[in-house]
């Protein structure tokens, strides 16, 4: 696996050149490219490396968007109130996971969709803090200009891309990560060789939380207006795990590629089957997990093979 | 001698079946007890109850002079309790070397990958599986795998190792060998309780015998005296057995 991850960081690097060549509408795409990333490499923590599926990416995308408004509307700058999330998230994932990460398989599936909907019903039942199902208004952050405003959400969401794939590039050559792979494979076998598998679990979910609860964040001060249905749409936590299906489960750069490609063919198939787009969508991703089960990587490892063989 | 582990009238009921009726068990440091009994005896629930994978329903487990009744599987493997599973429990995608360097890694606290990887290798030689430490666990054979078990409990640098019918399945070289692992280890000072069916290596390897039937402990002590026992021929050895051992005798 040598070279996949500078290879994540150069495409990374890549999509920071968006800018220079694109106006207002390619900016947007970037700004989504860079949130679907960041979601598809955090599900990736507890979904791949630790073989937990979990569906808890929308719940914890809601929180961080609101959590992140209210502090908005606080008074509190953007970057505080970001960061504040991301602690928040980290912490209240961790504390979630302890208790829902004694289940497996089916049933911890299932168990992560449910927070979805008890945040989801916490924040339309909360109307002073939140608004409730009126939605909550968030101040702009500059009113500089559309143009100005667009580049600095696409900067800020590509700055989250970049952190969340460090975090996961740590994860990964760390022991956390021996970790998370151990369990993933025989959790029994990896208790009774010493390893804490609550307290791994729990910190797996926990970074996978606190990324996708920054993008939350971002998106809300993006947007300017959020309400329940929309950011706590379950939609929010199925597209991570396709885009990682996609792109290959597991690995970084796999999962990022993914996340890419399921935003082009979205953006594609809505373009040009306006009528039957999710119809299209979901036929095309069909057809890909058919013929690619292990996902877009597995392309690129049997390029090198052949490479490999002509040197 | 010493006692490394106490079980005082230690219980394990699953609902209704009681796995385990208060046994009362010492050990005793750098012996090899033989823990013997028919099918559905309760020799791996008490293997179980004691590395926290089933706490006691009752009763209390003396490791090293503290109480760990209760105490969870990873304290377990930390405070020095390894065990092999009889139904052989490796990470199948890892290689030999990652399986046992795993085990090196997170039962030792403060240890790094690296280190772990280099004690790893010497494991491995010691079972003999140097030449297979790349190879991914799932592609070894069943003697091999049992044997990355064994090298995984030893990473552990283990106290007390308990083998779970390391024996099982495995033909008679590959027997001869794993008995003579045991004797290794016995030698370097580490006690061992072995689950077995084998009587020949039951015999040949343990210092002690405990017999359980229906979660009851029935006999224990020298081997000698525990196979001509009334209670355990007609629980375990039978007749066939017990009069064949006369005869040779």
């Amino acid at each position: 696996m040598r070279g996949v991850n500078p290879a994540l960081l150069v495409l990374i690097g890549c999509v920071a050149a968006l800018p220079l060549f694109g106006g207002a509408y390619a900016l947007r795409l970037g700004t989504i490219a860079c949130m679907y990333a960041v979601l598809a490499l955090s599900w990736n923590v507890v979904g791949g490396f630790a073989g937990y599926p979990s569906f808890a990416t929308a719940a914890f995308f809601g929180f961080g968007a609101y959590a992140t408004g209210v502090l908005l509307n606080k008074g509190l700058p953007l970057m505080p109130s970001i960061l504040a999330t991301l602690v928040a998230s980290f912490l209240l994932a961790g504390l979630f996971g302890a208790v829902l990460l004694r289940l497996r398989g089916h049933y911890f599936a299932i168990a992560s969709l449910s927070l979805v909907e008890v945040l989801r019903e916490l924040v339309n039942n909360a109307t002073n803090l939140t608004g409730g199902g009126m939605g909550l208004n968030i101040p702009l952050a500059s009113g500089s200009g559309i143009l100005a405003d667009a580049t600095f959400f696409f900067y800020a969401m590509w700055g989250l891309l970049l952190a969340a794939a460090l975090m996961v590039i740590v994860v990964s050559m760390s022991k956390l990560g021996f970790g998370l792979a151990c369990i993933r494979q025989n959790e029994t076998a990896s208790n009774m060789v010493g390893l804490n598998s609550t307290l791994y679990k729990s910190i797996a979910f926990g970074l996978s939380a606190c990324f996708v609860s920054a993008a939350g964040g971002l998106y809300a001060a993006w947007v300017h207006y959020i309400d329940p249905s929309d950011v706590f749409d379950i939609l929010y936590s199925v597209k991570p795990i396709v885009m990682a299906l996609m792109g290959g489960l597991g690995s970084p750069l796999g999962v990022v590629c993914g996340a890419f490609l399921y935003l082009g063919l979205e953006e594609v198939v809505w373009r040009n089957y306006i009528q039957i787009h999710s119809g299209v969508l979901g036929a095309l991703i069909v057809m890909l997990l058919l013929f690619l089960p292990r996902g877009l990587i597995s392309i690129r490892s049997s390029m090198f093979w052949q490479k490999a063989k002509h040197v | 001698m010493s006692e490394i582990l106490r079980l005082d009238a230690v219980s394990r009921h699953f609902s209704g079946l009681r796995a385990l009726r208060a046994v009362t068990l010492g050990i005793n440091r750098g012996e090899v007890l033989g823990l013997i009994g028919p099918n559905g005896a309760g020799k791996t629930t008490l293997v179980n109850t004691i590395c926290g994978v089933t706490p006691a329903s009752s009763g209390r487990v003396t490791f090293m002079g503290q109480d760990i009744t209760g105490i969870k599987t990873y304290q377990a493997a930390r405070r020095g309790l390894s065990r092999t599973f009889q139904i052989v429990q490796p990470f199948a995608e890892f290689t030999a070397l990652d399986n046992v360097a795993a085990a090196a890694l997170f039962s030792q606290p403060g240890e790094s990958l690296k280190s772990a990887r280099e004690e790893a290798r010497a494991h491995l030689a010691f079972v003999g599986l140097d030449a297979q430490a790349g190879q991914s666990a799932a592609t070894l054979t069943l003697a091999m795998r049992k044997r990355l078990e064994l090298a995984k409990a030893l990473a552990m640098k283990p106290k007390l190792l308990f083998l779970d019918e390391v024996n099982a399945g495995l033909n008679s070289a590959e027997v001869e060998r794993a008995t003579k692992l045991i004797h290794q280890l016995a030698a370097n000072g580490i006690t061992i309780v072995m689950i077995e069916h084998l009587m020949k290596v039951v015999l040949n390897v343990c210092t002690r015998i405990a017999v359980l039937h229906n979660g009851q402990l029935i006999a224990d002590g020298p081997p000698r005296d525990v196979i001509k026992n009334p209670a355990v021929v007609d629980a375990y050895l039978g007749q066939q057995y017990a009069q064949r051992n006369a005869a040779g005798a």
